[in-house]
């Protein structure tokens, strides 16, 4: 005489959803004993009734009879728990077993049964200890560093190659794409590039003119901003900027492009997509970096200038005689030969991680953040070399 | 064919005296339409005619610049934010491309709903995400993938299994069948069928494909010059005097669709 009652009370969020939770309970007191399913089979229920599955389960055996009469409301979560339950062999026996059932549930068991099929809990996959997981993690960074850089430089010889073969064809040099992204790369960005290099240049100033004066040498202020902007200062805060900026933007564009299938577009229009979108890019740059780290160097001077004027009473007259007298025009020349290296890389960074993206927004997010870290870092490890290169030469 | 037995009854869905405007292009003037519970509402129309946008307005998406939509006889836009979440989750949308996370693999993605809103734990909800998976016809291998990697039939299943993750009572369906191959079409329609009988489900079914509307619309709902022009079961509607429905029933495709579907019953 034991009825398993397995109608729990329910406390979850579900007791608030109309209808009574279902039940299954198997009941001995009749002879044979018989399976009861009534009351709502849905998802609101599906934690109480998944308890009451998994207790059943292995209580019962496949002889007892299953009495479904009172079953009521039935949902494909309600479903795929009474198809567990009650096994495939019985269920292929419902129209038998239980005439009461209405023939839309039934098609409803039937469908899920026959789609749960072939369609088992997939195998775990084994763990891996954390050992070997940061040695495989190391593994695949390194691997990745090396073929990055291989792609790299495979990728500068595509764009060479295409610029060399069109430079004599004018036709070809796409005019109108090069315009709209030396406005978007160099006019846009002016200001910004501006502020910052003419900020950075007062703090500069502010820091030689503290330091200095317990020397007494606060007048070589001027040549310590004009030698820094020159030299370093101009082009290293551009090029990263322009990293930040113009490299991720070229990313996300050809990353969009390439997600949304126009690369694969260009390409059976028989169209090469480096001379369509990565050479105007790297022409584009290669004009406006220049010309903002030229603009940077003044307004990094004009900078310090203006700290030298209010603080440490060195007129603008004095700072330009003083600039004409120390500053030689191969500080110049040393800071502007880097530009266009600079932005070489750059869009070549940027562009070649747009190729990267694979179909996904996730993908056009991590190249960008790609492309961002490459190109700032390439930009600040190849001035690092530049500047004891041009210190041993004497320049 | 299967028509419901119980049509006519309760409107899920009312909209009455739509209007759309994007600038001064107007895409709907004083639409009015129905979905009725336990229906298969088939929507027609030619491109732009705004298809997709009335689809956009009903759930929610898309403000309408004039008229009331409701639905259950609550007006959405009057009610508050929680209440308006709690209507929305008796809608399963399927989107025109899936519209899959695509950060998240298939299980993932079917199982989200259930662990937000069913307060399901997360095996159970992704135990339950394979059933609907399973449901959709998509293959044990693929539920791990991620969206990237599948085609654009199994990310239609996929995204089936996820409108269908909470039970919902409508069914937003935005060209179910279109880049299906036709025996995975037919199924779908036939799934589709299943779970209306079983669960009630009304359906809101914006499609071209003529197979599908022949085999499970109870009515066919056919948009044109900004308006519900006719709504009526399929037949009814094929038999309208109106150059484009004529054109759309009767062209080549229309009469193949249709004799493939009348075939079979004279058995």
């Amino acid at each position: 005489m034991t009825t398993q009652t397995l109608t729990a009370h329910d406390h979850s969020p579900a007791a608030t959803a109309p209808g009574r939770a279902g039940s299954a309970v198997l009941d001995t007191s009749t002879t044979p004993a018989q399976l009861r399913i009534d009351g709502d089979w849905t998802l609101p229920h599906y934690r109480v009734l998944k308890q009451q599955t998994d207790a059943l389960g292995s209580n019962y055996d496949a002889s007892v009879p299953v009495d479904m009469s009172r079953l009521r409301a039935l949902d494909t979560a309600g479903a795929s728990l009474l198809v567990e339950l009650l096994g495939t062999e019985r269920l292929a026996r419902l129209a038998v077993n239980a005439p009461e059932l209405p023939l839309s549930s039934r098609a409803l068991l039937q469908t899920i049964q026959t789609a749960l099929c072939d369609y088992c809990a997939p195998a775990k996959e084994p763990e891996i200890a954390v050992g070997m997981q940061l040695l495989a993690r190391i593994g695949c960074a390194v691997d990745k560093v090396w073929t990055d850089t291989l792609q790299l430089l495979g990728f500068i010889g595509l764009i060479l190659q295409t610029v060399v073969f069109n430079l004599p064809r004018p036709k070809r040099w796409r005019m109108t794409s090069v315009i709209t992204h030396i406005e978007q790369t160099g006019l846009d960005a002016a200001p910004i590039v501006a502020l910052l290099t003419f900020l950075v240049g007062a703090v500069v100033a502010f820091l030689g003119a503290t330091v200095l004066k317990t020397f007494g040498a606060s007048i070589f202020t001027v040549d310590l901003v004009a030698f820094s902007f020159l030299r370093e200062f101009g082009v290293l805060l551009t090029a990263i900027l322009m990293a930040g900026r113009t490299a991720s933007a070229f990313t996300a564009q050809i990353g969009s492009m390439k997600a949304n299938e126009e690369i694969d577009a260009i390409r059976t229009l028989g169209l090469s997509p480096v001379e369509l979108l990565v050479a105007p890019r790297v022409l584009a740059l290669l004009i406006s970096l220049p010309l903002l780290t030229f603009l940077a160097m003044i307004c990094g001077i004009i900078g310090g200038g203006v700290v030298c004027a209010l603080s440490l009473d060195i007129s603008p007259a004095m700072f330009l005689s003083l600039l004409q007298a120390d500053i030689g025009v191969q500080h110049f020349l040393v800071g502007i030969v880097k530009a266009p290296i600079f932005a070489f890389l750059i869009a070549a960074i940027g562009c070649l991680e747009g190729f990267k993206v694979s179909g996904s927004a996730e993908s056009v997010g991590a190249h960008t953040t790609s492309s961002v870290v490459q190109s700032i870092f390439v930009v600040i490890v190849l001035d690092a070399m530049a500047a004891l290169f041009f210190m041993e030469m004497g320049w | 064919m299967i028509k419901s037995p119980h049509l006519r009854s309760e409107a899920v869905i009312e909209v009455r005296g739509l209007c759309n405007r994007f600038g001064s292009q107007s895409v709907h003037e004083n639409l009015d339409l129905d979905l009725y519970r336990g229906e298969i509402l088939g929507v027609v129309g030619g491109s732009g005619t705004g298809k997709s946008v009335l689809l956009r307005s009903i759930v929610g998406l898309q403000r309408p610049s004039a008229g009331s939509i409701r639905v259950f006889g609550e007006d959405l836009q009057q009610l508050s934010e929680n209440a308006r979440s709690q209507v929305e989750r008796r809608f399963g949308v399927l989107f025109q491309k899936g519209a899959l996370f695509s950060s998240l693999t298939l299980t993932e993605n079917v199982a989200l709903p259930l662990i937000e809103h069913a307060r399901l734990s997360r095996d159970e909800a992704e135990h339950l995400a394979g059933v609907k998976l399973a449901l959709a016809g998509l293959p044990l291998s693929a539920a791990h993938k991620y969206p990237a990697s599948l085609s654009g039939g199994m990310i239609k299943r996929a995204a089936l299994a996820r409108a269908l993750a909470l039970d919902p009572d409508i069914l937003f369906l935005d060209e179910p069948t279109a880049g299906l191959d036709p025996i995975g079409a037919a199924a779908f329609d036939q799934l589709i069928l299943t779970l209306r009988d079983a669960l009630g489900l009304s359906v809101f079914l914006v499609t071209h494909d003529l197979d599908t509307l022949y085999t499970i619309t109870d009515r066919v709902a056919v948009l044109s010059q900004k308006r519900v022009l006719v709504a009526a079961p399929i037949d009814k509607v094929a038999a309208t005097q109106d150059a484009w429905i004529h054109e759309y029933f009767h062209g080549p495709r229309g009469r193949a669709a249709y004799s493939a579907m009348s075939l079979p019953k004279e058995v």
